[in-house]
C-alpha cells in the first residue's frame, strides 16, 4: 500500500502542477478548502481529500458559494483556499471584488486555473485582467515547484498585505508533472472569529476608506515586489532580454538559453523598479506570454518602449516551444522530417452506455433538439444525434430556452428543450427554471440526472448522496426542488428505456406549460455493470438498415455492410441497441448477474 | 550521450496512455534524470485523441516535446501513430500497436479509416507495429496492451531493465504485478531489436 503524503515530509517526487497546489496548502497550514470541479483545476481538491487529512476540504454546488466559504473561515483566521476554473472565476467575480476591499484575516489564496488553447473550455480568458480589476494580488507559477512555493508566498503575502491572493495557473502547469522537494507541514492556528464591521461591511461609509487602503496596498507591494524573490533577472546576452511568466518562461529558457530574462512571478501589481532595471539592462525586449498582451500592454503604457510582443507571438491558443522560437529565433526552427499526414478527427464521444445517449436520440428521432450546457452532454451537437444548438455558461441552456420563448412565442421555439445535466442545474440552473416559472414560460427542461459530476471526471456532487472525501451526505431531491420552485408537471424517466424517453417527449413537447422532465440513470463511471454479456449482431437476420448506427454508440462500427459490436467496448447494462433494431437482429442477455 | 530525451505516448482515451507515461517517468527518475511530463484531461478523454509527452535528461525546461526533436513516438493505436509524425526527430523511432479503434467521424460516415500500412509505406516512416492486443490476449488480460508496448520500446530507450521493472513495481497495483511484469518482458522480448 502507497503511503499517503501527509506522512512523508522530505525528498524529492514528481508532481502535477494541480498537486503540487495541494502540497503547498498542506505544507503553509491551509486549514479549510472549497471549490467546485473544473478542468484543469479538479485534482486540486481530489488531492487534498486523498492526501492531506489535516485540511476539511469540499465541494462547493458553485464557485460562488465556495468563495464566500473560505472568505468565513478566513474572517475566522483559518489561513483558506479555493480552486476554480478560469470561467470558474467569473461565477465568484462578485465576491472577489469585494473581499479585495475586505481584505483577509487568515490567508486566502484562489486558484484560477485558465485553459489557453480551449483543451476543455468555452472560452480563451486570461484572469490576470480579472485580477488587475479586482486589485488583488495575482502570482503565475512556471512549474511544480513554483506552483508549491508560491501557495506558501500567496498566504504569507495574504496576510502580511491583507489581501487575497490570486494564483494564476494554466493548462500546462496543472497538468504538467516535473520535480518538487517535500517539506514539512507548518501549523498555522486559526486565530478566531473576532467582529470588525469598518473592516468587514462595505456600506458606502466604509468602503470608501477601504479604496484607499486598496490603492496604498497596490504600491506597496508594487515597491516590495521589486526586492522579493517572486520576479528575478536571469542576466545573460543584453543583446535580447525576454519579459516572460508562467509556462512561456519554460519555453523561452528551452530554446534561448543566451538570453537575458525578467521572470515575472508577481503579474499583479507589476514590480515597476525591477522591470525598469532590465529595460535599461538590454538592446532589445521581447515579450513571451500566452493568450492576452498583459505584460506587454501595462509595461508599454508605463514606460513607452518599443517591443515586440504579440507582434510575433500568437494572442490566440497555446504557446509552445516551436511557436517560440520561430518567433525568437526564426533562423533556427528545427527540420521537420515528417510532413503532416491529413486524418480523420477523433473528438470525444459519449461512452458507450451513456445514459445521456438514449434522450438525444430520442429527441433527434422526434425532430427536437436542445439548448445546451456544460458537461459531457455538450457532446449531444455531435453527428449522428445532432440534438443540441447553443452553449454559453453553466445554468444558461435554461435561461436562453426562456428567452427564445419569449422573441418567437411557443410555437416559434419548436421542438427545442433544455438540456442541463444535474450538477450543472444545482450549480447555475436553479435561479433559471425559477425565472422560467416567474414569468409564465411553457418550454421543457431536461435535466439529466447521472449522478456524477462526470465530464470532469467523476466528482460527487449534492445530488450524489456522497462528499468530496467519499462519505456518506445528504441527498438534494431534485423532484421537491423543481417542485418547490413551482413546476407543476415533473416526470422522471430512465433514459435508457427508448420508448418511454420517446412518449415522455412527445407529451411534455406538446403541453402548454412548463415541465422539467428528469432523465434519470447513472453514468457509467459511477458503478460496477450489474449485468454481464454483451451485444451480438445476427447477420442472417440484419437488413443493414443503419438504425443502430443513429445511435452514435462507440462501441458499433460499421464494417461496409453490416453492423460489428465491440466486445472490449460494449457496455453490459445497455441495451439501447437491441431496443432500436427493427427486425430483432440484436441480441443480449439482460438477466445474468455479473 | 545526448543531454535530453523526447518521448510522445499517444492513442485513444481509455487506453493506458496515463500509466504507460507514469511507469516512462519512474524509470526515467531512477536512472537519475530530471523528469518533465504533460498531457491534458478532461474533454480529450471521452475517446478522443490522447497524448502525454515525457522528457528526461540533465536539466529540462519545457515539458513539451518540439516538433522535430522525438526520438521515440509509442503508439497505442494504429492510426494515432500518424497524427505526431512531424514531431518526429530525423533519427527518431515510431512504435505502434496495430489495433485499429474506429473514431466516430468514421462511424458516422463523415470520414474513412485511412491505410495506414499504405501510408507508412509511402512517407517511409520508421514505423513497428506490434500485436500487442495478441499478446497481452495470451496472457490472459487485455489490460496489459500498455505495459507489452512499454516493454517493446524499452531497449530503445536509455533506461536500464532494472529501472523499468522497479518502476512497473511501483506504478502497478500489487495484484496486477505479475501479469504486467510478465507483458514487459514479452514486449521486450520480442520486439526489442
Amino acid at each position: 500500500m502507497r503511503k499517503k503524503l501527509n506522512t512523508i515530509d522530505k525528498g524529492t517526487i514528481l508532481l502535477s502542477g494541480n498537486e503540487a497546489v495541494a502540497r503547498g496548502a498542506w505544507e503553509h497550514g491551509v486549514h479549510f478548502a472549497s471549490a467546485y470541479p473544473g478542468t484543469p483545476s479538479t485534482e486540486i481538491l481530489e488531492t487534498i481529500a486523498e492526501e492531506y487529512d489535516e485540511i476539511d476540504a469540499q465541494w462547493a454546488p458553485n464557485e460562488k458559494v465556495g468563495l464566500e466559504v473560505v472568505a468565513g473561515a478566513s474572517f475566522a483566521g483559518a489561513r483558506v483556499l479555493s480552486a476554480m476554473k478560469h470561467v470558474g472565476l467569473n461565477v465568484a467575480a462578485d465576491p472577489l471584488f469585494t473581499l479585495s476591499y475586505i481584505g483577509a484575516t487568515g490567508g486566502i489564496v484562489i486558484v484560477s486555473a485558465d485553459d489557453p488553447g480551449m483543451h476543455s473550455s468555452q472560452n480563451e480568458q486570461d484572469n490576470r485582467l480579472i485580477g488587475k480589476a479586482a486589485k488583488v494580488v495575482v502570482l503565475e507559477p512556471s512549474d511544480s515547484q513554483e506552483a508549491k512555493d508560491m501557495v506558501g508566498e500567496a498566504l504569507k503575502i495574504s496576510e502580511d498585505f491583507d489581501t487575497p491572493v490570486l494564483l494564476r495557473l494554466t493548462t500546462r502547469i496543472c497538468h504538467s508533472k516535473s520535480m518538487v522537494t517535500l517539506g514539512p507541514r507548518k501549523e498555522v492556528p486559526v486565530k478566531g472569529y473576532v467582529g470588525d464591521i469598518k473592516k468587514r461591511v462595505p456600506i458606502p461609509a466604509h468602503a470608501r476608506a477601504m479604496h484607499s487602503r486598496v490603492e496604498q496596498r497596490l504600491k506597496d507591494i508594487s515597491a516590495w515586489g521589486a526586492e522579493c524573490s517572486l520576479n528575478r533577472i536571469e542576466e545573460g546576452d543584453t543583446s535580447l532580454g525576454i519579459i516572460t511568466s508562467g509556462i512561456s518562461y519554460q519555453y523561452v529558457k528551452e530554446v534561448s538559453p543566451e538570453a537575458s530574462v525578467l521572470k515575472i512571478g508577481l503579474s499583479n501589481p507589476l514590480p515597476w523598479n525591477l522591470i525598469e532595471k532590465f529595460i535599461n539592462m538590454v538592446d532589445r525586449i521581447i515579450f513571451v506570454e500566452e493568450n492576452d498582451p498583459y505584460l506587454e500592454e501595462n509595461i508599454k503604457a508605463r514606460f513607452l518602449i518599443e517591443a515586440d510582443g504579440k507582434s510575433i507571438i500568437p494572442l490566440e491558443g497555446e504557446l509552445n516551444p516551436q511557436i517560440v522560437r520561430k518567433a525568437v529565433h526564426p533562423g533556427t526552427t528545427k527540420e521537420i522530417t515528417f510532413s503532416e499526414i491529413q486524418l480523420p478527427a477523433r473528438p470525444p464521444a459519449l461512452c458507450a452506455g451513456c445514459p445521456h445517449r438514449g434522450a438525444f436520440y430520442c429527441l433527434s428521432k422526434l425532430g427536437g433538439s436542445s439548448t445546451g450546457d456544460i458537461g459531457c452532454y455538450t457532446l449531444g451537437l455531435m453527428p449522428p444525434h445532432n440534438a443540441l444548438e447553443t452553449t454559453v455558461c453553466m445554468g444558461a441552456s435554461i435561461g436562453v430556452l426562456a428567452g427564445i420563448e419569449k422573441a418567437v412565442g411557443r410555437e416559434g421555439m419548436g421542438k427545442l428543450v433544455a438540456a442541463i445535466g444535474e450538477s450543472t442545474f444545482v450549480h447555475s440552473g436553479i435561479t433559471g427554471l425559477i425565472d422560467m416559472v416567474y414569468n409564465g414560460n411553457t418550454g421543457t427542461v431536461m435535466i439529466m440526472d447521472n449522478s456524477l459530476t462526470a465530464m470532469t471526471g467523476g466528482q460527487e456532487n449534492p445530488t450524489t448522496g456522497k462528499n468530496l472525501r467519499g462519505e456518506p451526505a445528504p441527498v438534494l431531491d431534485l423532484e421537491k426542488l423543481v417542485k418547490a420552485c413551482g413546476v407543476k408537471h415533473v416526470c422522471v424517466v430512465d433514459p435508457h428505456d427508448l420508448p418511454e424517453m420517446e412518449k415522455v417527449f412527445k407529451e411534455e413537447m406538446n403541453r402548454d406549460e412548463l415541465s422539467v422532465i428528469i432523465t434519470r440513470r447513472p453514468c457509467i463511471m459511477a458503478y460496477k455493470p450489474i449485468r454481464k454479456g454483451i451485444a451480438v449482431v445476427d447477420p442472417e437476420k440484419c437488413i443493414s438498415c443503419k438504425l443502430c448506427m443513429k445511435l452514435g454508440c462507440p462501441a458499433i462500427t460499421w464494417d461496409g455492410e453490416k453492423p460489428e459490436i465491440s466486445k472490449h467496448l460494449c457496455w453490459p447494462d445497455c441495451n439501447m441497441c437491441v431496443q432500436v433494431c427493427p427486425v430483432d437482429a440484436i441480441s443480449k442477455d439482460m438477466g445474468g448477474q455479473s | 550521450m545526448k543531454s535530453v530525451t523526447n518521448v510522445i505516448i499517444c492513442g485513444t482515451g481509455g487506453q493506458g496512455i496515463l500509466l504507460a507515461s507514469e511507469v516512462l517517468c519512474a524509470a526515467a527518475l531512477r536512472a537519475g534524470n530530471d523528469v518533465k511530463k504533460s498531457e491534458v484531461h478532461g474533454m480529450s478523454q471521452r475517446g478522443g485523441s490522447v497524448s502525454s509527452h515525457v522528457r528526461f535528461g540533465e536539466k529540462i525546461y519545457s515539458p513539451l516535446v518540439e516538433k522535430g526533436c522525438a526520438d521515440l513516438i509509442l503508439s497505442m493505436e494504429k492510426m494515432e501513430s500518424l497524427r505526431w509524425s512531424p514531431y518526429l526527430a530525423p533519427h527518431g523511432k515510431l512504435v505502434a500497436c496495430d489495433l485499429e479503434i474506429t473514431p466516430m467521424t468514421v462511424n458516422t460516415g463523415h470520414a474513412e479509416y485511412p491505410d495506414v500500412n499504405e501510408i507508412i509505406e509511402k512517407e517511409n516512416l520508421p514505423v513497428t507495429l506490434i500485436p500487442a492486443v495478441e499478446i497481452a490476449e495470451e496472457l490472459g488480460n487485455l489490460r496489459v496492451v500498455n505495459v507489452v508496448l512499454i516493454g517493446a520500446v524499452s531497449p530503445h530507450l536509455p533506461i536500464d531493465e532494472a529501472h523499468w521493472t522497479q518502476a512497473i513495481e511501483e506504478r502497478v497495483p500489487p495484484k496486477a504485478l505479475k501479469v504486467n511484469l510478465e507483458a514487459f518482458r514479452k514486449g521486450r522480448e520480442l520486439f526489442g531489436n
